[in-house]
């Protein structure tokens, strides 16, 4: 049995809950940026600029970070239990995984910040 | 020894010709999953580097743009933009398949072979537009 300490979540339906509620985060994020970058062809840094200047923008920027934060961390460990049978290298390796998520969340931030 | 455990420890015909093994759709749907969702994971570093660098400046806006003029950038883009699509898509059946949909045997195989003809559509699309 795994037990569940290095998950996201405190029970398996938290997790279930969570990966679906940051999945949904992640779709429109990625459906609204993939479209503006296709409609505002060719982007111009003005625009591009623009774009991230605004509030709605940098919360809508720091949310898609937080969701793959929280997405990351429950799909990681889902596919390191599953594969990973050495529970030392499994702890290293999601550790690795949650602070490289975090590394870019905190990056995220420090750009959209400036802009 | 209990009855149960006795099933368990008997000796079984083992089969494992990988020649002749064929994962189901599903199946392949499933692993495509994971692979492409821990790819997306080392693609968010290269991805928030990129906003990084277009947003520091008006020249190293222009530094990324011409980055795109070489091959492997975009071959390495449209990678992660077909990796993307694909775990957006199945991603988006296993949400139907929460509402209790698509969990028979025959929909289940017909809605991942859709998920693959979408996603490799959504692939081609993003090739276009890259190149």
């Amino acid at each position: 049995m795994v037990t569940n300490a290095a998950s996201l979540g405190r029970s398996g339906v938290h997790d279930f809950i969570l990966i679906r509620a940051s999945a949904v985060i992640l779709t429109c994020y990625t459906i609204f940026l993939v479209g503006f970058i296709a409609a505002s062809s060719p982007l111009t840094y003005d625009v591009w600029h623009g774009l991230f200047s605004t509030l709605p923008m940098k919360v809508f920027t720091l949310l898609a970070l937080v969701a793959i934060l929280v997405h990351a961390w429950i799909g990681i460990w889902q596919v390191l239990t599953d594969y990973v049978k050495c529970v030392s290298l499994r702890g290293v390796l999601q550790f690795v995984f949650v602070v490289a998520a975090f590394s870019y969340m905190a990056a995220g931030i420090v750009i959209v910040w400036g802009v | 020894m209990e009855q149960s455990e006795q099933n368990v420890k008997k000796q079984r015909p083992v089969h494992l010709d990988l020649q002749t093994i064929r994962f189901p759709a599903t199946a392949i749907a499933s692993i495509l999953h994971r692979v492409s969702g821990v790819i997306m994971l080392f693609a968010v570093g290269i991805l928030i580097w990129l906003l990084s660098e277009s947003l520091a400046s008006a020249e190293s806006f222009a530094g990324i743009q011409s980055l795109f003029d070489n091959f492997i950038v975009k071959f390495v883009v449209w990678g992660i933009l077909t990796a993307l699509g694909y775990h957006l898509v199945v991603g988006l059946r296993h949400l139907v398949m929460d509402t209790g949909r698509w969990e028979e045997l025959d929909s289940g195989n017909a809605s991942a072979k859709v998920a693959f003809v979408i996603a490799a559509a959504l692939s081609i699309i993003a090739g276009i537009w890259v190149w």
